[in-house]
């Protein structure tokens, strides 16, 4: 049985702040869960996935975002509990769906989370989600911890069939990814089908519906302002004459950092939960007294602002500070001694931080494509066949974005998903060297599709190459349209990315084979060269990733390559591919070789097909 | 090896929050010996949380993660707040030197794994002694070791997680002894690997 569905209600458990908000959901009796992949929130669809096989609830991975909001939608609309998650780039994909159904409302309840990602660790931006809940007017609540995440989860459910709106869950990558020890609640079964009454002049949403649903979404926004004014997720604590308001994983820092300046008898904090509507009479209360005000929140000065806005109203004078004049900065995750120092320098206290030695300069060790990954042989495959000549490279989101990095250098730009198409288009428009784009398989469905079509319609000349390794590996493996292998066995894609690409619109299409180096390369020649018949030709290079072939297929590796003494050390291996199993080593006599770590090769046999010198043997058990 | 310059445990018996940061290399397992830590504290009742970065593991990169105990709330450790450092690699374990201060205690795993700069031969890789000198210059105690080829005598070059649990334990500086961390290896670890992990957990244990 799946760890989420076993435990009692009452017993403590160790979660992720992602498990325990799909537990909320299903102490909440959620009958339908949709997501597209994405750090920091693919935990909350793979446990869903998993659990789905077990009990009656749907779940999908649906292909964009903005399908995985509209699919999640038409279920709450008809009566089922139901929860949307992504990460926070993805509500941008998934925003038009959302600000129109923030009219149209829902019948049973819809969470919809969005998973954001202050300092960048797995992101292109970091982009403060909070402001799409005062852009659709959605009440949103914020977990500061694992139990605070199951709690909210679990009430956000409630909040948004009472009030027929659906709700947005924001999190935070240290709130996603800390394991904190939870207590549950009882499991609700899922409700097994819902049931939908036609509504059309509540639900089709023409200009006329449309200006009366607005005026209902501010009549629902001003109940929930009055629900934020007493929600049990908004508390004041601790005594004093100073106040700190703050939300989310800021919390746990004003909350250490009073401990250890022992200010327990000076400071009183307002913790919102609900962040919006925003609780102003809650937090008028709160001034009224209070000296001075520091707002401790990660990213946008969001609660800043409101908290200002409420003070100037009712007259209140008093200091309130955060984002100016570089308290708090308005970029990355907050730590411990930057709140401290911040409380300090605000409050007039005596705190010195930790002195922190520069540390030597150091080798880096940036992340690289694994041993045997197809995307390198593409990349080497492409550059080869380009030969002494350039390209300019538009790249998109996944593993193979890695290819960025030397020896490889095969990104020159890069904007959100999907746009290495619509990008190479312009670029072929806009200026006279050849454009090559890569995109990944997952990458394609989600986003890649419309920017092709539009490159057909328009007379774009570019070439396309489609990275098929049969999984959207970046986020973990989870399914797309286009799977092939499964742990049930190979089976027939459900969507063919070949016919869709001719579909589109595109004549020139070519299938490659990228672990079969000098075919690739001829195949590829031909078809850059082919440069006098523009247009979009497209090149599917199509090999699994091998270690989601090995996890699925349970197949074990059999040879591994080693270099031999014909070695002439030429270096073009090391120069030119940049496999992580290959190490450049000095004898005791300072002679060089090359060698291969053979508890990384992975047997793909690229070097081997450029290289005379490098030769298969058994693997060693 | 044991290098000198050991001072007085920062805040002695009296301590009510611990901070561990934990750093290493993708595939080195850090997420699961910082799992485990947290697993044995929820089983002791001492309140925990674990932190942890995901997304980019797989792919040799720099794992990060933390395990705070005790009266902490804050799942990040800043620089110069751990009060002890688990470093799965000598070159991580000096770029992690910066969360470390003159009190911190560091378990440093002393075989080496050569960023790609340093595999294509771009660069050289750092003398493992000299930076095992820098580190132990700053903190209250080092204790340097080869985890790997203990793993190996355990049965699996894998297991040099287990290992360096085993050593922090035996240090003896944290709310819980060993028991409860072998009872989590037992439940929380694959089944073909639980004899290795506990051998490899003793051997760790061994070195002081
Ligand atoms: C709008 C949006 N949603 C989700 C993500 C997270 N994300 C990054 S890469 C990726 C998928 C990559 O899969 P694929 O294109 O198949 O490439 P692979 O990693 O398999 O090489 C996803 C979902 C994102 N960056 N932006
Ligand atoms: S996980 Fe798969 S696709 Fe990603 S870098 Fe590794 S081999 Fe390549």
């Amino acid at each position: 049985m799946h760890e989420l569905l076993g435990a009692n209600g009452g017993s403590k458990r160790l979660l992720l702040g992602n498990q325990a908000i799909v537990r909320g959901a299903l102490e909440a009796g959620i009958s339908f869960a949709t997501t597209y992949p994405g750090t920091p929130a693919s935990e909350i669809g793979d446990n869903f996935y998993r659990i789905s096989r077990e009990i009656d609830l749907y779940f999908e991975y649906s292909v964009n975002e903005k399908v995985a909001l509209e699919t999640a939608a038409a279920a709450a609309v008809s009566g089922l509990r139901s929860m949307c998650s992504m990460k926070h780039v993805g509500l941008n994909v998934a925003a038009d769906a959302l600000m129109t159904l923030a009219y149209v409302g829902v019948k049973g309840g819809l969470v919809i989370v969005s998973a954001d990602d202050p300092s960048l660790h797995s992101s292109q931006n970091e982009q403060d989600n909070r402001y799409y809940a005062k852009l659709s007017g959605l009440p949103m609540l914020e977990p500061a911890n694992s139990q605070e995440a199951l709690e909210m989860t679990r009430a956000a459910f409630t909040l948004s069939e009472s009030h027929q709106i659906p709700v947005l869950l924001r999190t935070t990558t240290r709130v996603n990814h800390s394991r904190g020890v939870v207590t549950l609640g009882t499991l609700q079964p899922p409700q097994r089908s819902g049931s939908f009454e036609k509504d059309p002049f509540n639900l089709v949403v023409v200009p006329m519906v449309g200006r009366r649903l607005h005026v209902e979404l501010l009549k629902k926004s001003h109940n929930l302002r009055a629900e934020a004014n007493h929600s049990p997720f908004n508390t004041a604590s601790g005594e004093g004459s100073w106040g700190i308001v703050t939300n989310g994983v800021s919390y746990n820092y004003v909350v250490d950092a009073i401990r250890e300046l022992k200010l327990g008898d000076r400071i009183q904090v307002l913790k919102l939960g609900m962040t919006y509507p925003f609780a102003a009479e809650l937090c008028l209360d709160f001034l009224k007294g209070l000296e001075r005000i520091l707002v401790v929140e990660e990213l946008e000065p969001f609660m800043e602002e409101m908290l200002k806005v409420a003070a100037q109203e009712s007259g209140l004078t008093l200091e309130i500070r955060g984002k100016e004049d570089d308290l708090l900065p308005r970029y990355f995750e907050f730590d411990p001694v930057q709140i401290k120092t911040a409380m300090a320098r605000f409050f007039e206290l005596d705190y010195q931080p930790p002195k922190v030695e520069p540390g030597p300069e150091l080798p880096q060790r940036p992340p690289n494509l694994c041993a045997g990954c197809p995307h390198r042989a593409t990349y080497y495959a492409v550059k080869q066949a380009l030969g002494e000549g350039t390209a300019i490279y538009p790249t998109d989101i996944g593993c193979y974005t890695l290819g960025l990095l030397p020896p490889l250098q095969t990104a020159d730009f890069l904007l959100c998903m999907g746009s290495s198409v619509s990008s190479a288009g312009g670029f072929s428009k806009a200026q006279d060297q050849p454009v090559v784009a890569f995109i990944g398989d997952s990458t394609f469905f989600h986003s890649g599709i419309t920017g092709l079509i539009n490159a057909v319609q328009n007379d774009h000349n570019f070439t396309l190459v489609i990275l098929d390794n049969g999984t959207t590996a970046m986020t973990g493996q989870q399914p797309h349209p286009g799977v092939e292998l499964t742990v049930e066995g190979p089976q027939p894609p459900k969507v063919d990315i070949e016919a869709v690409v001719r579909g589109c619109g595109v004549d020139q299409v070519l299938v490659v084979q990228p672990l079969q180096v000098r075919k690739t390369i001829g195949s590829i020649k031909e078809v850059l060269e082919g440069d006098e018949n523009p247009g979009v030709r497209v090149i599917i290079s199509k090999s699994p990733c091998p270690l989601f072939e090995r996890r699925v297929t349970g197949r074990k590796q059999k040879v591994v390559f080693k270099v031999t003494e014909e070695c002439d050390m030429c270096r073009r291996c090391l120069d030119e591919l940049g496999c992580p199993a290959f190490t450049y080593c000095e004898d005791e006599e300072d002679c060089a070789y090359i060698r291969i770590d053979e508890l990384l090769c992975s047997g793909c046999s690229v070097c081997a097909q450029m290289c005379h010198a490098v030769t298969p043997k058994k693997k060693s058990a | 090896m044991e290098v000198e310059g050991w001072a007085v445990w920062p805040r002695g018996s009296c301590m009510d929050s611990w901070r561990i940061f934990f750093t290493g290399v993708g595939g080195q397992g850090t997420l699961l010996a910082t799992r485990i830590l947290g697993e044995a504290a929820l089983l002791t009742d001492v309140q925990v949380v674990v932190s942890e970065i995901h997304g980019m593991a797989q792919r040799g990169g720099v794992v990060e993660s933390a395990v705070v105990m005790g009266k902490v709330l804050s799942p990040v450790v800043s620089d110069g707040e751990a009060d002890v450092l688990m470093a799965f690699e000598p070159l991580e374990a000096l770029r992690a030197l910066r969360k470390c201060s003159a009190h911190s205690l560091v378990i440093a795993n002393t075989s080496p794994i050569s960023p790609f700069a340093v595999s294509s031969g771009k660069v050289q890789y750092p003398d493992v002694s000299e930076m095992m000198r820098t580190v132990s210059g700053h903190v209250g105690k080092l204790i340097a070791l080869n985890a790997r080829s203990l793993a190996r005598g355990a049965g699996s070059e894998l297991a040099v997680n287990m290992v360096l649990l085993g050593t922090l334990m035996r240090q003896e500086r944290l709310p819980f002894g060993r028991e409860p961390v072998e009872t989590v290896i037992k439940t929380r670890t694959r089944k073909p690997f639980v004899e290795i992990n506990l051998e490899a957990f003793d051997l760790g244990f061994q070195v002081v």
